[in-house]
């Protein structure tokens, strides 16, 4: 479906995205996993035949975007990370129009926008104007708007950003919707919870680079241990603690507010560490999620803290 | 192959107008009324009463002064046409780039703002003949040639200004920019009120460069016969093609640049 080698953006001297190669397969449902300004909406970009590359190759729907823009686009959906909906109009008006722009005859989109309001579940904010609705209703409305053409892939840049948990799941929720019908998505998100929801196969992206790529248990098996153990000694200790126990487990991570011990058994690495006489404040075994891998793979966390 | 087309886009735009409809009107009739009650009536009584019958170039002033009317407020409807949609689409509403990313291409877009636009300088230019005809100014065979002269000034000047909008990034003064040293002036000296010849050269190149002048000259010469020698009537017509095809080209490379950054 989707093919890059070399894929390359660069805004003058900076180099967004530098040189990544992926594929993306028929009904996949394909994640771009990574950090603010690591490159993902640039490369949602050049996927959506809207920004043109600065070098590489791609190839989308079998057709190169740098000449057959149209064409391809006529079968992608686009959920831009900025909404992009026509504030003054209806939510049906919005759907309707955005059909218009693909050429689409009146006749389908008459039908087209009410099967869409029930995808979206806002059959009953039909006629009422974008600007009144929720941030949640506005993006299902921006998903339900890239469907309008019956695409064969669904972009969604970071689809739950700024949506509270609620209006996430119900969110989520309509996307496997789509998977089981066969769509396939490519989603870029920098939440490590919403790419073990929708992705089967992820790329860790980080300063315009591939950190790494599999299933998202693929990764954390490769990149991280089964469990890890946090534990806090306060601010002022976390890092002399971390020196004395560096030989526990498979390796730790010391972070200004806690330190991580990575260990296949994180009870055991926790009893060794209380032996030894250390008393922490707090401790918590838990599995190993995606936020390890990329700790691991790039010495940072995902979101800000 | 897809099926859109630059007409999807203006048929966005014309619903939007739409529902400016009594502004629109409000505008399209209150502009010639204002202008003929006090210009044409005042100002034409006072040139008739001192030239007599010969007028200004033979014909009563709201004759004389017809043309350029029409064509100025063509220039003033295609341009806020053009201007406040362009400025939307790339910033506050970034409409172009929800656009953009459907099978319409930049150049689509472009078109379907000049469009709209030209439905809108239709428009203007057909009300204001209406008014002038109403006050018994023009007679009705000056209906084609002051419509058509009209139109190719406001689309001509339309291109232009879809390039230049194209570029801005920041709005700030942008309207009171273009109002105060591209509008006014070319308003002023574009020979509307007056023939450009007596005017000192000094100031009489912004009428050479004045779409507004040229469409004048067309319009005067073709709805009253007036005297244009062959030469300048070809001038007139070969400077508004270039104007226009200058303008489209130019903006359309600025949608492409735009859009696809
Ligand atoms: N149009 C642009 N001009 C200049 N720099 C840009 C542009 N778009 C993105 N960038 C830069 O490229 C980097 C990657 O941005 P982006 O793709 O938006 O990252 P992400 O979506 O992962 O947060 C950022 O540093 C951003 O500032
Ligand atoms: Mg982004």
């Amino acid at each position: 479906m989707i093919r890059a080698q070399g894929l390359t953006k660069r805004y003058g001297d900076f180099t967004a995205v530098d040189s990544i190669d992926f594929a993306v397969r028929r009904g996949e449902s394909f994640g771009l996993l990574g950090p603010n300004g690591a490159g993902k909406s640039t490369t949602m970009r050049m996927i959506a035949a809207t920004t043109r590359r600065s070098s590489g190759e791609l190839e989308i729907l079998g057709k190169d975007p740098n000449r057959s823009g149209p064409e391809i686009r006529a079968h992608l959906g686009v959920v831009p990370q900025e909404g992009n909906l026509d504030t003054e109009l209806t939510c049906a008006e919005n759907l309707y129009i955005y059909g218009r722009y693909f050429g689409l005859a009146r006749g389908y989109l008459k039908l087209k926008v009410e099967e869409l309001l029930a995808f979206a579940q806002l059959e009953e904010k039909r006629d009422v104007k974008v600007d009144e609705l929720s941030g949640g209703m506005k993006r299902r409305l921006t998903i339900a708007r890239a469907l309008v053409n019956e695409p064969e892939v669904l972009l969604l840049d970071e689809p739950t950003t700024g949506l509270d948990p609620q209006a996430r799941h119900i969110l989520w929720d309509r996307l496997f919707r789509l998977r089981e019908q066969g769509v396939t998505l490519v989603t870029t998100t920098h939440f490590m919870d919403e790419a073990e929801q929708l992705c089967e196969r992820l790329m860790v992206m980080d300063r315009g680079r591939i950190m790494a790529e599999g299933s998202p248990q693929q990764l954390i098996r490769e990149h991280s241990t089964r469990e890890v153990l946090e534990l806090r000694f306060g601010s002022q200790r976390n890092a002399e603690v971390a020196a004395a126990i560096a030989d526990v487990g498979s390796y730790q991570e010391a972070l200004p507010d806690r330190i991580l011990v990575y260990a296949e058994d994180g009870e055991q690495a926790l009893r060794e560490i209380l032996s030894r006489g250390f008393d922490p404040l707090t401790s918590l075994v838990r599995r190993s999620s995606l936020e390890d891998v990329f700790l691991r793979l790039t010495g940072r966390t995902l979101v800000d803290e | 192959m897809s099926g859109s087309s630059a007409w999807h886009v203006a048929e966005a735009r014309l619903r939007n107008m739409w529902k400016w409809k009594r502004a629109i009107i409000f505008y399209g009739l209150g502009g010639p009324l204002l202008y003929l009650t006090s210009i044409g009536l005042g100002v034409g009584a006072l040139v008739d009463q001192h030239n007599g019958a010969a007028g200004m170039q033979g014909v009563p002033y709201l004759m004389f002064l017809a043309p350029a009317l029409l064509a100025a407020a063509s220039i003033q409807g295609a341009q806020d046409e053009v201007t406040f949609p362009t400025l939307a689409g790339f910033i506050w509403s970034k409409l172009f780039f929800a656009q953009a990313a459907t099978s319409l291409s930049p150049r689509q877009i472009a078109n379907g703002v000049l469009i709209a636009s030209a439905v809108r300088a239709v428009f203007t230019t057909i009300t204001y003949w209406l008014v002038l005809r109403v006050f018994g100014a023009v007679d009705t065979a000056s209906a084609l040639p002051l419509i058509l002269s009209g139109l190719l000034a406001g689309m001509c000047f339309a291109t232009v200004m879809l390039w230049v909008a194209a570029h801005v990034k920041n709005d700030d003064g942008f309207f009171a920019i273009v109002g105060r040293f591209v509008i006014t002036p070319m308003f002023l000296f574009s020979g509307t009120f007056y023939p450009l010849q007596p005017l000192p050269l000094s100031v009489q190149w912004i009428g050479w460069l004045s779409p507004l002048w040229h469409a004048t000259e067309i319009g005067r010469a073709l709805s009253f016969g007036a005297g244009v020698h062959a030469q300048l009537f070809a001038v007139h017509v070969a400077f508004l093609a270039l104007m226009g095809s200058a303008g489209l080209l130019l903006a359309h490379r600025q949608f492409e640049r735009r859009l696809t950054a």
